[in-house]
This record gives C-alpha cells, structure tokens and sequence, in this order.
C-alpha cells in the first residue's frame, strides 16, 4: 500500500515536471523565434482583395421574386455550413423578409406596389461603429482592418450580449449541435458547436482569396461589393447614381449594407 | 467559526437536505443542458436572453440592498442596524453567488468563462459587471468575516475594516449601476434605451433588498426566537417605502415619455407588456397587472404609519412589494426589451420546465449559502451572550 502510494507520488510528480518542462521550452521557442511564413503563420494570398471600408450595394430593384433570392440564400448557407433548424431556435446569416420588417421604422401607408411586394434581404451590415463588438466582454467580436465585424467562434462564451445589442437581428446562436442539420458539409469552412454565435462575415475568407462574397457571386449582379472609400468603386458609383436607404441609420452603427430601392 | 455549520436541530438538517435534494436534482438538469445546450430553454434567436439573465439582473438589486443597513450604521452611526447588519452582508454573499451561477448556466460555453479575464474588455459593460460583482462578493465576505470573528472574541472590529465598509457602500451603488449600464445602453432596444434605467434600477434594489431581508429576520424570529427588534424594523421598512415610491414613480416616468410623445418604439414594449399583441405572451400580461395591483396595495399597506407599524400587516405589504418587482425587474423588464424584434414582430417567450428547474437549484444553492451563514452568525450572537428577545418598548417612533 504503502509503497504503490509512494510509486504513484513518484510518476505523477515526474510527469508534472515533464509537462511543465515541455511547455516552458515551447513557450521559450515561441518567443525567441517568430512564427515562420508559411505554417502556423497567417498570410494573406497575393491576389487577396482588399478595401478601405468594404461595403455592400443590394439593388432590390433587380431582385423580385422569391425565385431570385433562393440561390443567393442556399449560396452563402451552403458556402459557410449554414444549419437549416426548422423553429424559432434556428441559424441564419442571410435572409428575405417584407420591407416592413427590413425597414422597421413606421414606413409611409402608401408605398408603391412594387417596393411595398419586395422582398428585401437582411444580412450583417457590418457596421462602422458596431454595438455588437462594443458589448463582447472576450473580444470575440471585432472589427477588421478592412471594416469587416468578424467572430471568433473559438473564443465565443455564449452570453448572447451582441444578440442583445445588434439593432438589426443579424445574429444567431448555436441552441445546439450544429452539424447534424448540415445536409452538404463545404469542408472549406468550418462547422460550429452548440453553445456560440455566428453570423454573416462577408466572406472574409473569400475575400482573402480573391474571390467576391458568395451571396454577390451568386446574384448575378444585383449585389454590388466594393470599397466605400474608392470614389471610382462599383458600389459609389452605384450609390452616386440611384437613391438608396439603409436599416435604422439613426442609432449611429453606419451601417455598410446599402438598398438600392 | 465554520464547524457550527455541523451542529444543528434535526430541523436545521432536513432543510439543508431539502437544499441539497433541489441542487442535485438541478445539477443533472444542467449536465442535460451542457450536452444539449440551451435548446432545452424557451430562448430563441429573436428573445436570446430569458429566465437566467432575468434573476441575475433582479438578485443583483437583491445584494446591492444590503448597503440600506450598511450606510445608516456607518455613516449616519444610526446603531440598532449594527445588530443585524451581518444578516445583511451575509444575504449580499448569498445573492452575488447565484448572480454568477445565473450568468454562468446562461452561458452557451460555460468552461470559457475566464476568457472575461484572459482577454479584459474594458468597452464591455459585462466585464465591468463581472468585475465589480466579484468585488462585491470579496468585499462582503472579508467585512462580515471580519466583523464576526471580532464579535466572537467580544473586541473591537480592526480599524481598517472601516474603511473597507465606506469602499462597500459605494461598491454597492455602483453594481446595480453597472447591471443597468448592461441595458440602457443597447441602441434599438427602446424598452432598455432609457437614462433612468440605473437609477430605476437602484430604487428598486432599495425597496426590494431590504424588503427580502425584513421578511428573512421574521422568518428568523419565528424560527429561533432571535428578534431584530422594533428599533431595525421600523427604519427599514420606511426606508422600503421611500425607495418602492421613488420606484413607482420612476416607472411612471417611463410611462409618460413614451406615451407623451407619441413615439411608437417606446409605446411598443409598454403596450406588448400590460396588453399583449394579437394574443401572443397572454401570461406576461396577467403577470405584469399582477405587478400594478401588488406594488400599489403594498404602497397603500406600507405609507400609513399606523399598519406599516404593525407586525401581522407588515410581512403582507413587503411580500407583495417583493413579488411586484421580481416580476418588474425580471421577466418584464427582459420579454419587454425583446419585443418588439428587430424586424417589429412579436414572439412568444415562455421559460421551459428544465430552465427554471436549474432556475431553483440556483435559488438553493443561495439559500444554502445564507441559510449556513445565518446560522454562524446566529450560533455566535448566542454564544457572546447577545440577547436574542428585545422588549416590546424599545421601538423608535418613526
């Protein structure tokens, strides 16, 4: 008995050691050498897009019917492993909804048939000045150098206060396992778990590669995405020659989603 | 001083074994919810935050209450409150605990939970709240502690601990200040989005902290024949009265602006709350009525001196009070902020049974933790010889 005690105290003070040898010594490679380009270093792609303040035009003008907004819905959601949860607990980074609901605000009682019959997507609007990043207790949340909210899901501890403060419902949380109500898993973006939030990142990643948002690729030219601080970009020019709205400007987030009307 | 908590009536055991039965049963509940996550609650994408956050934010007033004793005996040297002021530093301990236990069983990754203080986020009111809870409950536990230990050896508390309470009473203002910061500053929450919310908040912690704590003491009385005395009960509860009427008014303050000025947004929650929409949230609307009715008897009870004086009226009045703003400053103040959405639609939000059984066992665990301090504080008292009856003359004449 008394001797297995003793043998235990031994191996189990021997692998402390070991254990805390071994992560100082990593500790000390870490900061004596910085991380190589190449693996474990982040490094953005020659051909990377990239922008001053990213902003996103949506003509709704050119997007009426259901029909026309189904691919570019499925496009991002499958693009970024979307789950589809049928009930009030469910995950969505872009969606269709009336303008009443897009455009919260006691609206006009005669609106043109057209507008008024729209339906009108809501996404992210990556706002300048975000609530949501200003409320994250653990910096899970926060702006890019490009004006882009991102999330860091890893990082996440679930308390929902940007749920609480994002004045545009753009959030959702992860009620669950995600991963059984993904039908098509994109193995190039990674699954969630139950228990963070997520939302639309106007595909960072794609943007690091060169390549448009799913959701204005999948459009067919009626979402424009560009730089708000290019005079000679798409997006102002679009603006500089159309009359657009944006959700609830008034609470001073400077929303970048524009509606083109 | 902590093996008193072994010795105790049968009485005392089978309440602590009652605790422990709801805490265990709880604790499996939770385990369920860490696998599955919070799909068992009635949150939803549209009402994220519910049940928890609801008694988190009420309990926060609930602690921050105790300073009603605290600051008449230290700065108003007002003695008779230095009998009983332990009772109220150690509810205050019981109370900051199961504000942490609400916000961690919210938590959708509760094993994160230090990332608040791995990666510090001085923007984030949340971090500020975590914070200066965690003082609270520090600052709390040395000065009863303290203060205690001293009235076992029958000396004098150390002089620093002086200044350690003068640091509580203003801690105290400030964590329900910060809990309210948590609301009134989201844009497009209109129902948060109010200057007064803090100080709502404040006055409803003053009425319903100490309202708590007067019905626990005559609960104490009953039970151990320990008597707080005419001399604590009388100024408490006049100070439960101002504070639940500078509540009221607060609320009607509200009321006004949002109905004065004609704004739908700040009419929108006010009209879901006590009328519903299309049928949707019926409990909520009975439920808030029921504030009205209650906060207003309890006024009608507790503003005449001659039945806030009386002892069979007076539990009734501050019951009421109590149950009046759990339901103002819990449930209606979260379902309230969340409706209208974003998108002005309305949602139905009802707590699931397995969200307030956890709900309970967190209550246990608060009481457990009172119930054990109590119980120290009290075996102490007998034990230097504090009399435990007072005679009946002895109340001021407030």
């Amino acid at each position: 008995m008394n001797s297995s005690r003793r043998y235990f105290l031994k191996v189990a003070g021997l692998s402390g050691f070991a254990l805390a040898a071994a992560s100082g010594a990593q500790a000390a490679q870490a900061v004596l050498s910085p991380a190589p380009a190449g693996k474990g270093a982040y490094a953005s792609d020659k051909g990377a897009l990239r922008a001053k303040r990213w902003a996103m035009v949506i003509d709704t003008r050119r997007l009426t019917s259901p029909e026309a907004l189904r691919p570019i819905v499925e496009a991002c959601h499958a693009a970024h492993n979307v789950p589809t949860i049928p009930g009030p607990q469910e995950v969505k980074w872009i969606w269709d909804d009336t303008f009443h609901h897009a455009f919260a605000s006691d609206p006009n009682p005669v609106l043109p048939k057209d507008v008024e019959e729209r339906r009108y997507l809501m996404l992210c609007n990556h706002c300048t000045s975000p609530s949501c990043v200003r409320v994250c207790p653990v910096k899970a949340t926060y702006t890019t150098a490009h004006g882009l909210v991102a999330q860091d899901y890893h990082r996440c501890i679930g308390c929902r206060f940007c749920m609480a403060a994002c004045p545009y419902g753009s959030r959702s949380f992860n009620f669950q396992d995600p991963r059984p109500f993904l039908k098509d898993l994109n193995a190039e973006y990674p699954t969630r778990m139950r228990g963070v939030v997520e939302k639309c990142t106007f595909c960072a990643e794609r943007l690091e590669k060169g390549l448009l948002p799913a959701c204005v690729e999948a459009s067919d030219g009626a979402i424009l995405f560009g730089d708000l601080m290019d005079p000679e970009s798409t997006v102002r020019k679009a603006l500089a020659e159309n009359f657009s709205m944006r959700r609830k400007p008034d609470l001073g987030t400077d929303p970048g989603v524009y509606y083109i009307i | 001083m902590l093996e008193r908590v072994l010795k105790g009536s049968p009485r005392y055991y089978a309440w602590l074994c009652f605790l422990l039965t709801v805490i265990g049963y709880a604790m499996v509940v939770y385990v369920f919810q860490l696998i599955f996550g919070l799909k068992l609650t009635g949150l939803s994408r549209n009402v994220s935050w519910g049940f928890y956050i609801a008694q988190f934010t009420y309990l926060v007033g609930v602690a921050a209450g105790a300073v009603m004793l605290v600051l008449p005996a230290y700065f108003h040297h007002y003695k008779p409150f230095k009998r009983v002021i332990i009772f109220g530093e150690f509810l205050a301990i019981g109370a900051v605990v199961m504000c942490m236990l609400f916000i961690v069983v919210d938590m959708g990754q509760p094993q994160r939970v230090m990332n608040m203080f791995l990666h510090p986020t001085p923007n984030s009111v949340m971090f500020w709240d975590a914070t200066v809870l965690l003082g609270y409950l520090i600052l709390n536990a040395v000065i009863g502690w303290t203060t205690l230990e001293a009235e076992r050896c029958d000396v004098q508390p150390p002089r620093w601990i002086r200044y350690l309470v003068y640091v509580s009473i203003f801690w105290a203002f400030s964590i329900h200040t910060v809990t309210g910061f948590l609301y009134a500053g989201l844009p497009g929450r209109h129902y948060w989005l109010t200057a007064i919310m803090a100080a709502r908040f404040l006055a409803s912690a003053f009425c319903s902290g100490p309202a708590l704590l007067l019905l626990l003491l005559f609960l104490l009385k009953r039970l151990t024949g320990f008597d707080a005395g005419k001399a604590v009960v009388r100024p408490l509860s006049l100070i439960v009265t101002y504070a639940m009427g500078i509540n009221i008014f607060f609320y009607c303050l509200e009321v006004f602006t949002a109905f004065y000025s004609g704004i739908p947004g700040h009419q929108h929650p006010l009209i879901f709350l006590f009328a519903g929409h299309e049928g949707l949230n019926v409990w909520v609307t009975g439920w808030m009525w029921t504030a009205v009715v209650f906060a207003f008897l309890s006024m009608a009870l507790l503003l005449p001196p001659r039945l806030r004086t009386n002892d069979k009226i007076l539990p009734w009045a501050l019951l009421m009070l109590f149950v009046a703003t759990w339901i103002d400053k819990s449930l209606g103040l979260l379902i309230g902020g969340f409706m209208p959405t974003p998108y002005e639609t309305y949602q139905v939000y009802t707590p699931s049974f397995w969200e307030v059984s956890i709900g309970l066992g967190v209550f246990a665990v608060g009481a457990l933790i009172i119930s054990l301090l109590w119980k120290i504080a009290l075996d102490i008292k007998k034990e230097t010889g504090e009399e435990f009856e007072l005679p009946a003359e002895e109340a001021t004449n407030i």
